[in-house]
């Protein structure tokens, strides 16, 4: 024994739920259960395809939330981002069709336009901040008006519609399914799991939360710190193109009100799941368990009376602020006082 | 009450007792670390609290002053029971302590942090000339030169330090109690801090003072309690007690030698050699060679550009001059990667700030600087747990749990485990800056033997460290900065004090030209 360590942290004991860990499952569990008592069609293998399809745009950008957050950082402008790479796919996919026709090729060059714009706008982001030593709330913000006002002026204000043929073709994207699965959903999951490989087993994933927790000894542990911040504004810029490649083949169109608000839904998707705002601690799966509370909680609003769905704004934010308070654990200190 | 009365107590103040712990028990969840200690802290007495790290000391002070509740026991304040349940219960009592690691708001002004909480205001607004003047003068009280309207970020370490005792004095504080106080002051703030204590003391203050160094205890101290193992081992005045006493009772077992033997090295055998380097307004044409399986010495005083050579080698800093061999061969080193790649390796001086993630267990603490070892594309956890397991056998890092977040372990433990992530990467060369700042003595001979088995294996080590006795056990040679050129490299007989000194301070060495043999 003698002098060994001992902390208040490691020998809190008896009746204990790790509630960081299992707090949003527990939640979402609790959501579902709501839902079913409300409604019987909640759970038809409908609603809840719905659910987690809708899920999946919020989702996948999450995942790219979760590695810059992780890493301290933020991204203000997925959102734009999400609406600006849609535009310009559905423009480029237009133009092509004089000289490609609609076919499977003008699709893919147009996946290929939004996977590297969406690196490029990524890279933008992180090179701004890290080079140019200026805060990633500032720089994503600035960002996010550069993005969300370059769409508007591609539509002229008005709404970019792709194609009608280009959408008869691009239409499975969205509508189509693996074995029952929409094809939404088994992207969300993949890239889920790329994600959780990424930032919880690769040594990238370690320098994420290595420079989330202290950028200073990240530094001093030989850590390019400003190519691993990058490296995720580059992550989150693919999530936010793989996001937008599912949601085009949906709405077949773009305008300046495409993607509002997104960024917010996926830095809430991030906060309930666990991961920590200022950085140094992240989880994947919180992250996907978050965005799929946020379209349930939408869902039930739907399928009840009860509240208004005028309300579903004001449910998410209370549910948010709730999560981060379970999670804090502070509750239970207070009692034990 | 007479004035006889009155005198009787003003002549029995020295034996009056304010504050009193009667035998404090404290638990945290299932593990014990405080048992039955009782301590009284008399007006007018220095009152040294000694103790390794995990002895106790920290949830002992912490409990006197109201930041923890005991499990059992109570404190008793001139004479009746009390309970401090908060700091600000304390504090009202006039018991306030200074922590270790100090308490300022970084972004405000000295005087704001002075008057934090307590501003001196007229009408519905704040009197800052009020609280400058009153700011202004507990500095001047202190000696400390220090402009009220500076920020705290901007202030040396030492400087906070002052300040913090300013607002401590400023809440008119009657038992004070001091954790660590010196591990951040130079020799020359020492002095001013015990002017200071003493004064307090005539005024009829109780103090009670936690430290390491029992050089300081001798000197400030009447009396002094040891605690081992969160028990009470002796309590008694300094006077009674010789310094091996004192560190007998504290590690509980006799320290037969606290450093290494040091074996001779061959002087032809250079493992590095740097050649004039220069830091814009901190290093002035450095140049010196570090044999293998030595331990370079570098002494100077804060600011004589130590620390800045040692970053600029290892490519924290821009050079603006200069150049590095490694056997004999110019290697390029601008970044840390690149030091590395050199098998150069740097121990911070600030532990918590740059060398471990406080958040996270020792684990990824351990292999951070090392990852590519441990897996390209994924991390080998199995190979992470062994190396963890070796780090822990080797370098004898005492956790409970594994899973502790490494913020709470004790300074030895982190010390011991940033060693052991630096000696992850395999270097042949280590930069050691401060290894046993803030950490017991047992801890730290323990150090000094890690750094001596470093040298037998053939690996160079440079160590800077403002703590004499350190300087002159562990190094070979000892090479003096001032002002930041190295003013001379001692070996032989002039290793010793007095010539350090004289180097470090520019009375003798040579001036602006580079000295290497």
């Amino acid at each position: 024994m003698s002098s060994l360590e001992r902390t208040e942290a490691s020998t809190s004991s008896g009746f204990n739920i790790d509630f960081k860990a299992l707090g949003p499952f527990l939640a979402l569990v609790g959501l579902f259960i709501l839902g079913t008592g409300i409604n019987d069609a909640f759970l038809s293998g409908g609603n809840l395809s719905n659910i987690f399809t809708r899920a999946a745009f919020i989702g996948i950008i999450a995942v790219g939330a979760t590695f810059v957050i992780t890493a301290g950082g933020i991204d203000l402008s997925v959102g734009s981002m999400a609406a600006f790479i849609s535009g310009a796919m559905i423009v480029v996919m237009n133009t092509l069709v004089a000289t490609l026709g609609a076919g499977v090729e003008t699709v893919l060059i147009g996946i290929l336009v939004s996977v590297l714009l969406g690196i490029a706008a990524g890279a933008v982001n992180g090179l701004v901040s890290t080079k140019g030593k200026i805060e990633a709330f500032i720089v994503t913000l600035g960002t996010m008006g550069i993005y969300r006002s370059l769409v508007t002026y591609m539509a002229d204000g008005g709404t970019l519609s792709l194609d009608f043929d280009v959408r008869g073709v691009y239409r499975p994207v969205y509508y189509g399914d693996l074995l029952g699965i929409p094809v939404p959903v088994i992207v969300f999951f993949a890239v889920a799991v790329a994600g959780y490989v990424l930032l919880n087993m690769t040594p990238f994933g370690r320098k994420c939360f290595a420079i989330g927790s202290n950028e200073q000894v990240a530094r001093y542990s030989a850590i390019h710190v400003d190519r691993v911040k990058t490296l995720t504004y580059i992550i989150q810029g693919l999530c936010v193109s793989v996001a937008t490649i599912i949601y085009v083949p949906r709405l077949g169109s773009a305008s300046s009100s495409t993607g509002v608000l997104w960024e917010l839904e996926a830095i809430a998707a991030v906060i309930i799941g666990g991961t920590m705002l200022k950085g140094g601690y992240g989880r994947i799966w919180g992250t996907v368990i978050g965005a799929i509370m946020l379209t349930t909680i939408g869902n039930i609003l739907n399928l009840t009376d009860a509240i208004s769905n005028y309300l579903n704004g004001a449910v998410q934010g209370l549910i948010i602020i709730v999560a981060v308070f379970l999670q804090r654990g502070d509750w239970r200190r207070k009692k034990s006082k | 009450m007479t004035d006889a009365a009155v005198h009787a107590v003003d002549t029995d103040q020295q034996a009056r007792v304010r504050l009193s712990g009667r035998e404090i028990c404290k638990s945290f969840g299932p593990a014990q670390v405080l048992f039955d200690v009782s301590i009284d802290l008399r007006a007018g007495e220095v009152h040294a609290l000694l103790g390794e790290n995990g002895a106790g000391k920290s949830t002992l002070v912490k409990i006197l002053s109201g930041y923890h509740q005991p499990t059992s026991g109570e404190l008793i304040l001139d004479g009746a029971p009390v309970e401090f349940a908060d700091s600000e219960i304390g504090e009202n009592h006039g018991v306030i302590l200074i922590h270790q690691e100090l308490n300022l708001a970084e972004q405000l002004t000295v005087e704001e942090n002075i008057f934090l909480g307590r501003e001196i205001k007229r009408g519905w607004f704040l009197d800052k000339a009020a609280m400058r003047a009153e700011a202004k003068k507990l500095l001047d009280q202190l000696q400390c030169d220090v402009d009220p309207r500076t920020r705290i970020k901007d202030l040396a370490v030492s400087d906070r330090q002052m300040v913090e005792i300013a607002k401590a004095l400023s809440k008119n504080a009657d038992i004070l109690i001091l954790d660590e106080p010196t591990a951040v002051l130079t020799g020359r703030e020492v002095d001013i801090l015990f002017d200071q204590v003493k004064r307090l003391r005539e005024q009829g203050v109780a103090i009670l003072y936690i430290s390491h160094k029992l050089d300081e205890i001798k000197a400030i101290a009447d009396r002094v309690t040891v605690l081992r193992d969160g028990r009470l081992i002796t309590s008694e005045p300094v006077a009674d007690l010789e310094k091996d006493d004192m560190a007998r009772l504290m590690v509980g077992r006799d320290i037969k030698q606290m450093f290494p033997d040091r074996a001779p090295v061959e002087a032809s055998d250079v493992a590095l050699s740097v050649r004039d380097v220069s830091v814009e307004g901190q290093v002035r044409d450095a140049s010196f060679d570090l044999r293998r399986g030595e331990v370079l010495g570098f002494a100077g005083i804060v600011g004589a550009g130590r620390t800045a050579l040692m970053e600029a080698i290892i490519g924290l800093r821009e050079r603006t001059s200069g150049e590095i061999k490694r056997n004999g061969n110019t290697v390029s080193i601008n970044s840390l990667q690149d030091a590395k790649k050199c098998r150069i390796a740097y121990l911070t001086k600030d532990r918590k700030g740059s060398g471990l993630l406080l958040n996270m267990d020792m684990r990824p603490n351990l292999t951070l600087l090392a990852l590519e070892k441990f897996g390209s594309v994924i991390i080998d956890r199995k190979a992470e747990e062994a190396a963890l397991a070796n780090a822990i056998e080797a370098f004898d890092i005492r956790a409970a749990d594994p899973k502790t977040k490494v913020g709470d372990f004790s300074g030895g433990n982190q010390q011991k485990l940033l060693l052991a992530k630096v000696m992850e990467t395999d270097p042949e060369i280590v930069i050691i800056d401060e290894p046993t700042r803030g950490i017991d003595i047992g801890t730290k001979s323990q150090i000094y033997h890690f750094i001596g088995d470093l040298t037998k294996r053939g690996k160079s080590v440079i160590l800077l460290s403002s703590e004499m006795p350190e300087m002159l056990g562990l190094s070979d040679r000892i090479a003096v900065m001032a002002a930041g050129r190295i003013t001379g490299i001692l070996e032989g007989n002039d290793r010793n004090e007095h010539e350090i000194m004289r180097h470090a301070t520019g009375i003798s060495g040579k001036q602006g030209v580079s000295v290497h043999e």
